[in-house]
């Protein structure tokens, strides 16, 4: 770096941090000044002040950065099958094991902790898998430790919501045929009464069964007709031109993928049916999202040095992020409380606090960081599209990068704001925002509104103190 | 809402009550804090207001003062803290009025709705220069980082650590880049004022100091004599101490022995360690040009070369000029004054380096009071006091006296009633920076008293006629007032030394040993 000339280089331009009426003095001699609209880093801590400076331009954590997102960039997500849960992933392959493992949404979280509708999930897979034959027997086995609990992340699989994934459940396998990397998710229930959202009941159960039974061979079906899988880099790209955000705005894209797999579905056994569920889920493609989003952030993960946010998720009690030089620790907090709208009959009163493995879709620049694309959703938080543009602009000052294919009409086409730096969040004090669904706090009952979040600046203070600044 | 109805005559008066809020992640500087504190105790009915953020020191001031409550207590660094005492009424209407007070216009040319920075990182690439003012245990950190984005900084901010000052040093020297400060008091580049700044014709001299103060008297003055300024470089004050080693002089060095537009290199500090003097005084030697070196007080023997070693910052400027060929201001003499009824000097400046210079000729005064407590009676020592109150000890958690006068005017009420005191010195600071008028505080303390009943004042004007404030206009309002002026810091001191103490031979060799070793 050739540093600037002190002297003899006008016309000066200045930053002025600190005291504004100093920002006056240069300005009288026609100097351009900036003053900032500073706070103090770190939420005001003087010590991880520091550290975050020492961490600032350091020319290791810089190209780690640089390896961190080109290879999360580098990723193609490619959907390439629906396989039952036990049949790829090893954790929940009771028949090798002997276990009754449970993967559950956001960081680990042991059953006495969980929050209701996660509880629900639990008591709704026990009777799924015939582990129990009554909700009761399910708690019980539950209270007793005859069930194991690991979080979705920690095996490549992301779970909305409650995020309970059991061994028979199918879920969607996606691959990046660059590196045969894969990740996985469940198949999304649709509106209304769902086991993710802690609903219970004959009508949850019979629609689980019935996606593993029908829904799941009939996309195996109409997949093997497409060798190459189904690109969904491209069809988020164009989803994010007709209004989706692809986190809680999952319309476009959820016609799109019915679009390319509609004429094989259409020649399956009970393809009218399947056709049926999949054109009355506008969420169906927010699994996909999300399970796209993991392949790529995951990629990025495990970089030494490298500040970049690779994953952030909540289990409905506590929220926690993950950094790519920090190995597989969790930085949490407790959660935070979704602003939003609620439907009839329903108010904060009966939210639980905020859920879900699908803020991982922030964290590869969609959600939030796409609001730009979606004034749909502004609603949510009584925003207008303003707001919209406004903070996608703002996520723009906490990421490293802009996505080369995911771009937002609405600003000029720009890539989405990509990559969040563990660095600037806690420089800015701008919080990462979320756009996600509302659950009601008590097991049994499910979605009761949407709206908009912000992951806690405590998560990422922890992450900086565990920070080492490198040599 | 039911309003509780105001104390009428016959009932007894309401009882004041403390309240304390907080506003989360609301960050405001110590000035505009000072100024909404200062609106809202205007309020009838509002006792105290006291707005800090919410750092374990200030916590601790405001417990002192018995104005912290449970609430206030659990803010934290980041938080803003509105202490308030006054009746319930007047707390509601201070309480609605703190967020117009503490709104920021946007500033001119700014487009509305641009989001603007928060963090150097944020700054457009073209941007060449970080001013930094935070509070001291936030400043060396945004310095780092302005470093580290290819920006030169200027750190205002004390209270810095010391090994944080090293390493941003250091950092800078690394990365050809200089860092002035922290505690840097004045700058001017290339015509451009940082800091606290006078209005100064241009010219040949570079300047570097250590001293922020020192750099303005002695600029103003070669400003007085016809000499002009081209650069000056400030250090902070702790550079040529054992721990920096000077880092920031020497380099600073090296821009100005670069700078074909300068004739002519004046340095000036504090007393530095000898080996760091030894070591800038070596780069001296080695100089295209010549150089005066003004280490107040310090006996240094001329290194040879062209430089000129001299005490104190009148004979830095008179040096100055003579080498280039001008004239010196011909030495002054101080009238007859009467002195007050004590044997004791009060000097209260809002410069280090004038506390610096008189301590030379009265190193038996004391140098501190401890820290200000806002509403405590304050009590002068039964000896000579001369205070830099510019010092960290009384500016954690508020600012420099040069913005705020509010300490200086309490311990210049103390000084003007106590029947101790033989004179009071007082230094006068203008320029970019300083209040509009600071003369004004000083005068409303020294004018409550009548000229018979109090100690004599003697001060001095650091300005020049150009400066926003116009040194010319408030000399008149400090005469006017009763006060006694001197020319520069250096008559100042000697003044007020022979009214309290006869003159000896050994002081008067140290305070006019103008430049004669070179």
């Amino acid at each position: 770096m050739t540093a600037p000339a002190l002297l003899g280089d006008a016309p000066a331009r200045i930053a002025s941090v600190g005291v504004a009426a100093f920002a006056d003095v240069p300005r009288t001699a026609g100097a351009d000044v900036t003053h900032l609209d500073w706070r103090p880093p770190a939420g005001g801590d003087p010590d991880l002040a520091w550290k975050l400076a020492e961490l600032t331009g350091h020319a290791r954590v810089e190209r780690a950065n640089e390896e961190a997102v080109a290879r999360l960039l580098g990723v193609r997500p490619v959907w390439r099958d629906v396989r039952t849960a036990r049949d790829c992933l090893p954790v929940l392959d009771d028949r090798a094991t002997g276990e009754r493992v449970l993967l559950h949404a956001g960081p680990p979280v042991d059953w006495a902790d969980m929050c209701g509708p996660m509880r629900a999930g639990v008591i709704g897979a026990a009777l799924l898998e015939g582990w129990a034959d009554t909700p009761e027997q399910a708690q019980r086995l539950a209270d007793q430790g005859a069930l194991r609990f690991e979080p979705c992340h920690h095996h490549e699989a992301v779970g909305p919501m409650g995020g309970i994934t059991s061994p028979s459940m199918p879920v969607l396998v996606v691959e990046d045929p660059g590196t045969g990397r894969r990740s996985y998710a469940n198949l999304n229930e649709g509106a209304g009464r769902c086991l993710r959202y802690g609903a219970l009941g004959d009508d949850v159960m019979d629609r689980l069964r019935w996606m593993a039974d029908v829904l799941a061979p009939a996309l195996r079906e109409a997949l093997r007709a497409r060798t190459d899988g189904v690109d969904l880099r491209a069809v988020t790209a164009q989803a994010l031109q007709m209004g989706d955000e692809c986190h809680s705005r999952n319309t476009a894209a959820s016609a799109l993928l019915l679009r390319e797999l509609a004429a094989p579905l259409a020649r399956t056994a009970h393809g009218p049916d399947v056709l049926e569920f999949l054109a009355g889920n506008h969420y169906w493609f927010l699994n996909f999202s999300m399970a796209a989003s993991k392949l790529a952030t995951s990629a990025a993960h495990g970089v030494p040095h490298s500040t970049l946010v690779t994953a952030f998720a909540r289990n409905g009690v506590e929220v926690g992020i993950r950094v790519s030089g920090l190995g597989d620790a969790w930085f949490t907090a407790p959660a935070a409380h979704v602003e939003g709208l609620y439907f009839a009959g329903y108010g904060p009163q009966d939210a639980n606090p905020d859920i879900g493995d699908s803020a991982i879709t922030e964290t590869n620049g969609l959600g939030g960081f796409s609001l730009a694309a979606a004034p749909a959703i502004t609603g949510f938080v009584g925003g207008t599209v303003d707001l919209a543009l406004r903070t996608s602009r703002d996520m723009a000052r906490i990421t490293l990068a802009r996505h080369e294919a995911y771009r937002l009409p609405a600003l000029g086409g720009i890539g989405a704001p990509v990559g969040i730096d563990l660095r600037a969040v806690l420089d800015t004090g701008i919080e990462p925002v979320v756009t996600t669904g509302i659950a009601h706090r008590e097991p049994g009952i499910g979605q009761i509104g949407a709206g908009l979040v912000h992951a806690p600046l405590e998560c990422f203070r922890g992450a900086l103190a565990a920070f080492p600044v490198p040599a | 809402m039911e309003r509780t109805p105001h104390a009428t005559p016959g009932q007894p008066p309401e009882q004041a009550r403390t309240l304390n809020v907080v506003r989360s992640d609301a960050y405001a500087d110590s000035v505009a804090l000072m100024r909404a504190a200062g609106h809202l105790t205007d309020l009838p009915g509002v006792e105290t207001a006291s707005l800090v953020m919410a750092t374990a020191p200030n916590k601790r001031l405001l417990a002192d003062a018995g104005l912290l409550t449970a609430d206030g207590d659990r803010a934290r660094p980041a938080d803003l803290l509105i202490a308030l005492r006054g009746s319930a009424d007047a707390l509601d209407r201070a309480v609605a009025a703190v967020d117009g007070l503490l709104d920021q216009d946007v500033p001119p040319g700014e487009e509305p709705g641009a989001p603007v920075p928060r963090a150097l990182t944020e700054t457009d690439p073209a941007t060449g220069l970080a001013l930094i003012s935070v509070p001291g245990p936030y400043a060396a950190a945004e310095a780092l980082k302005a470093l580290r984005r290819g920006l030169h900084a200027f750190v205002f901010s004390d209270n810095v650590p010391l090994d944080q000052e090293v390493r941003l040093k250091e950092e800078a020297h690394r990365l050809g880049l200089l860092a002035m400060g922290p505690d840097c008091g004045t700058a001017l580049l290339d015509g451009v004022p940082l800091g606290f700044a006078n209005a100064l014709r241009p010219g040949r001299i570079g300047l570097i100091g250590a001293s922020g103060t020192g750099l303005q008297q002695i600029s103003c003055l070669l400003d007085a004599a016809g000499e002009g300024v081209r650069q000056m470089i400030g250090t902070g004050g702790r550079d040529l101490g054992a721990e920096v080693g000077g880092r920031t002089t020497l380099d600073a060095f090296e821009l100005l022995d670069a700078d074909p537009g300068c004739a002519l290199i004046l340095l000036v500090s504090k007393p530095p360690d000898p080996r760091v003097a030894a070591r800038v005084l070596a780069r001296a030697v080695r100089a295209e040009k010549p150089v005066v070196a003004a280490f107040l007080g310090a006996d240094h023997p001329a290194p040879g070369g062209s430089v000129t070693v001299v005490t104190t910052l009148r004979a830095a400027a008179d040096t100055a000029v003579r080498v280039l060929g001008g004239t010196p201001t011909p030495p002054w003499t101080a009238p007859h004054t009467e002195p007050g009824p004590g044997p004791f000097l009060r000097a209260l400046y809002a410069g280090g380096t004038f506390a610096y210079e008189a301590r030379q000729v009265l190193p038996a005064a004391a140098e501190t009071l401890g820290p200000f407590v806002p509403g405590r009676q304050l009590a002068l020592p039964e000896r000579h006091v001369i205070l830099d109150l510019g010092d960290d000890t009384y500016t954690a958690g508020r600012p420099h006296p040069m913005i705020d006068p509010t300490v200086r005017a309490a311990h210049l009420r103390a000084a003007l009633t106590d029947p101790g005191t033989r004179v009071v010195v007082l230094d006068v600071v203008l320029g970019h920076g300083a209040g509009p008028d600071p003369v004004a505080p000083l005068t409303a303390e020294i004018e409550r008293i009548p000229v018979r009943e109090r100690p004599p004042v003697i001060a001095f004007v650091v300005g020049t006629d150009r400066d926003p404030q116009d040194a010319r206009a408030q000399r008149d309002l400090l005469t006017a007032a009763g006060v006694l002026l001197a020319p520069t810091s250096t008559d100042a001191a000697r003044w007020a030394a022979d009214l309290v103490a006869p003159r000896t031979a050994a002081r008067e060799s140290r305070l006019t040993a103008a430049g004669g070793r070179s």
